[in-house]
């Protein structure tokens, strides 16, 4: 053979020489400090500020799922971040040239391979089934908190088992929330005997009720969101897209009438995407079905004016 | 048969001399000055970029800032997307793979020189084709001109047509360049350069040009239909008249998605070839690399929904999306650990190079892990669209593209130029490149996660306001560490230390020839022997002479 291979050394398990001592000194160390810090992470993360470490949350069991699976990823990536930041920073300043040192030949190590490659992929297996444990809170409306009356109900946790119908069980109200440069409309269910109701960009709810979206556009794609009351959903024009909420019935302050949430578009709608709000207003059922009723006269008698007003013009003579 | 009297005939013993001036670099084939173009075409729109960047920054320093107009601000941001994506990370492995591969692999240019060359200046008026719509309205609906906003009746504007020709004419170059990398890797590698001992950036060139042409191939077809839409009365994307608005994220996703990996891969290559150089010790798990590297190719081709999680889809396809996902995240893990077990009981010199490689290491990493919490759908439904999003993306694709671009360039500057770049100034550089990065990015998670969308011109959130400040105090480290590295250039050109054919006692072919190389590059090939040709050469000179070749560590390897 030619003696350009005589240096190098084929790889065998030998070439690996056993660690040095204050290497596993510093690896038993690190394991000491790792769940410690991993604790401390989880006690301290609830009481942080939600907006700065967490995804927010008002109490929408689909919020809180959703919060429930990033801790669960933010511990298992902090673990991953410390052990491999810290061994890549370890490795640049414990072993940094200096006079003398030899470089260890070493070409790779099979069993090391195959090792970090399992290990990889079980982390994301366990991810994998966590995230199918939860996705049920996350995607299926819960039942309400209140009945059609407003009357509290006991809690029950039979869900919808496909797509997101409404809960298979009590009472849910369905707005549909179309999208448009630079607006939201909202249209509640129809009552019978009442006008047909709807509002822009503030939707009022009443508090524990489920309210499950139909999430549509009518021009550009725009995106429903409301980050304390769960995801978002993009709306599409030409498709429906769903998503639900439900506030907390505890969530009205003691002494005030209301709980308001802000959010706003998140996908870019052209030139005004920054100043398409859109707030969720819960009030307590008695003063919604006021408000619903209000809302009701004042679109009906608006209504009137506007048909009167088109007369008329059509007969030409105006009285004003 | 009477004899036929002798022509005159006229033998060149002697190569012609090398062509000089600017008319040298319009007509040139060599694929080391057309390196060169691409690379100093990158750096203009990359300063330029980087200015939109900062415009921005400015205008969200504050909240209700009233320094840029909405649709001034929409059509920065569509430049800036743009710019980075099509006009930098992209032809930048273009412009290095066009100097380094050759030499790596010990030819004398790419396969076919002047299709090439044509490469080079279709991508050079793609960008001027996008700049030149300053002059009228720039386009203004995103990088990603999502339909129906792209379609005429909302964005009327012909700044969406000057958008679809860039894409046209840098695909159609970096299609062709790709053609020419496949050709010359295939078929023009030195005697003794099995697979099995290719570098390990050539590898990553190979699978980012088998990438382009799945991906840019795709997204031509798409950005037709769309010119379609606008000016010829189709309606593939229109959905009043039966269009689909998805269609079109659907068919742009099967190219961006794969678009990331066509940006990274060449970044882990740089990584792959500079570690061991510095540690002074072999890459540890050569082929687990390069199969990782194809590894992720392929599964990038599978993931393109994970962009589009909060549109209506079916549980079953938001599962397969995010399995897909995680899959990818297995063989890029394989490559941190390698990287890391490469640094592993090494004697790892603190130059430049390395440092820039370590600290996209780092960078990347934290790019990967906030990938997995946007890889879980349901988590993604909070952070779509958000702020953390921004930031997810500028750890990947800064964090391992900007960080090994800057690597490179202080690797390879020696071999281009002949000369040095100085290390203090690029030690400074560093600091600031990585703490201006951190202070930019690592804020943005947390603006995200408090609810502020991406794509806003302003707000009015008092909350968001000290986190955009800090974001934008970042942004100009950052612009400060690049000016310093474009100094530091401009400087080693002149006055840097001369470098010789090998300063850094690399592994790879390249620095076998003088520093900078002639036209021809190699008068011999040598024939390999194994993944690094350059230490088989140093020790046989070793042998043959008996003056040490290795280098010694703890002892300056330039003399400067």
């Amino acid at each position: 053979m030619s003696g350009l291979f005589a240096g190098a050394r084929p790889y065998t398990a030998d070439a690996v020489a056993p660690v040095p001592t204050k290497t596993r000194r510093f690896v038993s160390r690190l394991a000491a400090v790792l769940p410690a810090v991993v604790l401390g992470a989880l006690v301290l993360a609830p009481a942080a500020s939600a907006g700065w470490f967490l995804p927010e949350s008002a109490g929408s069991p689909n919020a809180d799922a959703i919060r429930t699976l990033y801790i669960l990823i933010a511990v298992i990536g902090l673990v991953i971040f410390i052990g491999v930041e810290g061994l890549l920073v370890y490795s640049l300043i414990k072993f940094r040239a200096k006079k003398g040192r030899v470089a260890a030949q070493i070409h790779g190590n099979t069993q090391l391979e195959i090792g970090w490659t399992v290990g990889a992929a079980a982390i994301l297996i366990f991810l994998t089934v966590f995230t199918f444990l939860l996705l049920d809170d996350v995607k299926n409306p819960a039942p309400s908190l209140i009945d059609g009356e407003g009357n509290r109900v006991a809690a029950s946790n039979v869900y919808a088992a496909t797509d997101q119908n409404p809960p298979a069980e009590g009472e849910s109200m369905n707005i549909r929330v179309v999208g448009q440069q630079y607006a939201w409309t909202f249209y509640y269910p129809d009552v019978e005997g009442q006008e047909r109701v709807y509002a822009y960009n503030d939707m009022y709810v009443p508090v524990g009720m489920t309210v499950t979206l139909d999430v549509q556009a009518t021009d550009v794609a725009h995106s429903w969101w409301i980050p304390e009351l769960g995801g978002k959903a993009d709306a599409v024009p030409g498709y429906t897209n769903k998503t639900w909420f439900q506030i907390p019935l505890d969530a009205i302050p003691e002494g005030e009438d209301r709980v308001v949430y802000e959010g706003q578009c998140a996908e870019l709608c052209g030139r005004n995407h920054a100043d398409m709000l859109g707030r969720v207003i819960g009030l307590r059922f008695d003063d919604w079905q006021a408000w619903r009723e209000r809302k009701a006269e004042d679109l009906a008698s608006a209504e009137d004016e506007a048909a009167q007003r088109r007369e008329e013009l059509e007969s030409g003579e105006d009285n004003r | 048969m009477a004899a036929i009297p002798g022509r005159p005939q006229i033998v060149a013993h002697e190569v012609t001399r090398p062509e000089r001036g600017w008319m040298s670099w319009l007509t040139t084939t060599d694929h080391k000055k057309i390196g060169i173009l691409y690379l100093a075409t990158v750096l203009v729109f990359f300063v330029i970029g980087g200015v939109e960047a900062l415009l921005m920054r400015i205008q969200l320093g504050a909240p209700e800032n009233t320094f840029l107009t909405p649709e001034k601000y929409n059509e920065i941001m569509t430049l800036h997307g743009t710019t980075m994506i099509f006009l930098v990370v992209v032809p930048v492995w273009a412009g290095f793979a066009n100097y380094f591969l050759p030499l790596m692999i010990g030819a004398r240019d790419v396969a076919f020189p002047r299709l090439n060359a044509w490469s080079y200046w279709m991508f050079l008026f793609g960008g001027l084709s996008l700049y030149g719509s300053l002059f009228f309205q720039p386009p203004e609906a995103g990088w990603t001109s999502y339909v129906p906003l792209s379609l005429k009746e909302f964005t009327p504007s012909n700044g969406q047509e000057a958008w679809i020709y860039m894409v046209h004419l840098t695909g159609l170059s970096s299609i062709l360049g790709a053609i020419n990398f496949i050709a010359t890797i295939h078929n023009m590698r030195a005697p003794g350069m099995g697979w099995g001992r290719m570098p390990l950036f050539v590898w990553t060139i190979l699978i980012y040009a088998y990438l382009i042409i799945l991906a840019l191939t795709s997204l031509a077809a798409t950005v037709t239909m769309l010119l379609l839409d606008r000016n010829f009365g189709t309606e593939f994307f229109d959905p009043t008249e039966g269009g689909s608005a998805l269609l079109w994220q659907h068919l742009f996703w099967f190219f961006g998605h794969p678009e990331v990996y066509i940006l990274v891969l060449p970044a882990f290559g740089v990584f792959s070839e500079i570690l061991p150089v510095f540690a002074r010790k072999p890459i540890f798990g050569y082929k687990a690399i390069a199969a990782a590297t194809a590894g992720i190719a392929f599964l990038g081709m599978l993931v393109w929904a994970h962009h589009m999680f909060t549109t209506p889809m079916s549980t079953v396809v938001l599962a397969f999306f995010m399995l897909s996902s995680f899959l990818i995240a297995v063989p890029t893990g394989v490559k941190i650990f390698n990287w890391v077990a490469t640094l592993w009981r090494g004697t790892i010199e603190w130059r430049v190079p390395l440092l820039f490689c370590v600290g996209g290491i780092a960078t990347f990493l934290m790019g990967g892990i906030t990938g997995i919490f946007l890889a879980v759908f349901p988590v993604d439904w909070q952070l779509h669209d958000t702020y953390f999003v921004v930031a997810h993306f500028h750890y990947t694709a800064f964090g391992a593209s900007a960080f090994a671009m800057v690597a490179a360039l202080y690797y390879w500057f020696p071999k281009m130029t002949g000369r040095m770049m100085s290390e203090g100034l690029g030690k400074i550089s560093f600091v600031l490149f990585f703490v201006g990065f951190h202070l930019t990015f690592l804020i943005q998670h947390s603006a995200g996660l408090d609810g502020m969308p991406r794509r806003i011109y302003e707000y009015s959130n008092t909350d968001w306001t000290i986190m955009n400040l800090i974001s934008t105090i970042g942004a100009f480290t950052l612009a400060l560490s690049v000016l310093l590295t474009i100094v530091n250039v401009v400087r080693a050109l002149k006055k840097g230390p001369i470098a010789g054919p090998d300063p850094w006692k690399a592994n790879t072919l390249e620095w076998f020839t003088p520093s900078p190389p002639p036209e021809n590059n190699f008068d011999i090939v040598p024939r390999v022997r194994s993944v690094e040709p350059m230490k088989d050469i140093r020790r046989q000179i070793e042998r043959q002479t008996g003056v040490p070749q290795r280098f010694e560590a703890g002892k300056p390897m330039v003399k400067v």
